[in-house]
């Protein structure tokens, strides 16, 4: 396993049908003073109430989680999940937002923030795969993967949905695909080393 | 001997990039290099791919020998998505909140910065009519794109969306049968004329271009999330010299004048809304 693993700078995650459970459970596993930023976008329809699943994900969540604005410097320890209709893009060190057509049919979609965070966080970057009815996240995860980044999948057999995990294990040579319990453990305990 | 590929592709590419920005600007005059890196470095290598070329450098060759090649990146670059009554909830603030300030003026000037192909400012027009002002209020539509201007003076929308544009209407506090307002030509809607009326039509590009009049509220929503937070801060000092003292400054749900140095200048009407009011 690569060493950097141990010590992303940012860690991007990405889900669609089933998300907002398998996300409790990732985030849920978090310790409080875990210390890595994490970068979340989940497909929505644009007219989902505002705040709804920032709410949601809090009440599982040890970590601050909090809507992206757009600028929005990114911070040590806190979840930062992408709003509704909007694309989430990561600069270096800061969010920036779109309302481009959707990518893959979605926006947010999950190709533009792994894209974009490959392109500004390089091999510093860890990108987690959850479940997912398409295919959306396939060319963002060969994007972080060509830039040295890190890819992690859930297992598509423990997925609500498995096509979209299942989809960039086809295609992209990611580093591990575990059940969803043991990729929370995984991803808990990054940045925690010494 | 270990090269990082990564990062120094990645400065490598960085500097094409910002070559690319200053020989537009140079040669063609139009100033993208304060636009947000991320998303717009996706729409050059678009651009790229689709004229089969390989690096930003060979596309660089390409668009200062070849104006026509620049045009289309100036299309790739121009999002001009738009919606009617975008994000209901903000126009029904509108109304309630901003209606009753714009009634103490006995004339009302509003511009809607970045109007794109023109829904934005119906929407306004539409709005302002409902609540009586529409005789006395004059709005400016202005976008860097000369296109969309054209194509927004028509006033002239896909029927296919007016279900989505309908529902919208409605939850925004719509006073009247949205249906009302257009009529029917094969599969385009086309709004009625007399609500733009009162309404000037301009290219206007918020980078370099300066103020032209002072205003009662200045609506500029889900453009400037395309400029860096330096440019940002530039075209906040023009809204802010464009507004009238307690004017009204309009942003898109997602925006905020945090990273401005104009936070004290303004005070709240709607911080969820994203309205403020110019104080200073
Ligand atoms: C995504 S659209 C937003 C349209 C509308 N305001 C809305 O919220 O639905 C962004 C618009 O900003 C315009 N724009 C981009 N850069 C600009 C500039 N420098 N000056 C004026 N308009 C600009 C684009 O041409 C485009 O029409």
């Amino acid at each position: 396993m690569a060493e950097d693993l141990l010590s992303p700078r940012l860690i991007v995650v990405g889900t669609s049908w089933g998300g907002a459970d398998a996300l409790a459970a990732l985030l849920g596993a978090l310790p409080p003073e875990f210390p890595v930023p994490m970068a979340v976008v989940q497909h929505r329809g644009a007219d989902s109430l505002e705040g709804v699943l920032v709410r949601f994900l809090q009440e599982h969540c040890a970590v601050p989680v909090r809507e992206a604005d757009d600028k929005d410097a990114i911070e040590d320890g806190t979840v930062y999940v992408g709003p509704s209709d909007y694309h989430l893009l990561v600069e270096k060190g800061s969010f920036a937002l779109s309302v481009d057509p959707p990518v893959t049919l979605s926006r947010p979609s999950i190709d533009v923030l792994f894209e974009s965070a490959a392109d500004s966080y390089g091999p510093d970057l860890v990108a987690v795969v959850l479940t997912g009815a398409n295919r959306d996240g396939t060319d963002g995860a060969r994007a972080v993967k060509e830039q040295g980044g890190v890819v992690l999948v859930q297992d598509p057999g423990s997925a609500t949905r498995p096509e979209m995990p299942a989809a960039v294990i086809h295609s992209v040579e990611v580093d591990e695909v575990l059940p969803l319990e043991r990729l929370a453990a995984r991803i808990a305990g990054m940045g925690l080393e010494p | 001997m270990a090269i990082r590929v990564g990062p120094t592709r990645h400065a490598l590419e960085d500097l094409e990039l910002r070559l690319l920005l200053e020989g537009i600007y140079q040669h063609y005059g139009y100033d993208f290099r304060e636009y947000a890196r991320a998303s717009l470095r996706r729409r050059v290598w678009r651009r790229l791919l689709e004229e089969g070329l390989e690096t930003i450098s060979a596309l660089q060759d390409r668009l200062l020998h070849d104006p026509q090649c620049f045009e289309r990146l100036l299309v790739d670059l121009s999002v001009t998505v738009t919606t009617m009554f975008r994000d209901p909830s903000f126009y029904q603030a509108l109304r309630e909140k901003v209606v009753p300030l714009l009634r103490t003026y006995p004339f009302v000037r509003v511009w809607n910065a970045g109007c794109s192909t023109g829904e934005e400012t119906f929407s306004l027009a539409i709005l302002l009519h409902e609540e009586g002002l529409g005789e006395r209020a004059r709005i400016y539509a202005t976008d860097i794109n000369d296109v969309v201007v054209r194509q927004a003076k028509l006033g002239t929308f896909s029927l296919e969306k007016m279900r989505e544009y309908t529902q919208n209407y409605i939850r925004s506090g719509g006073k009247a049968s949205f249906s009302d307002y257009y009529k029917v030509y094969g599969d385009k809607a086309r709004f009625d004329p007399s609500l733009v009326d009162n309404v000037v039509f301009a290219q206007h590009n918020l980078v370099s271009d300066s103020e032209f009049n002072q205003f009662h509220l200045i609506v500029c929503r889900n453009v400037m999330i395309y400029f860096d937070r330096s440019l940002q801060d530039k075209v906040h000092d023009l809204f802010h010299r464009s507004l009238v003292r307690f004017g009204v400054l309009a942003l898109g749900h997602k925006e905020s004048l945090r990273f401005t140095s104009h936070t004290d200048d303004y005070e709240e009407v709607d911080g969820r809304e994203k309205l403020w009011r110019r104080i200073s």
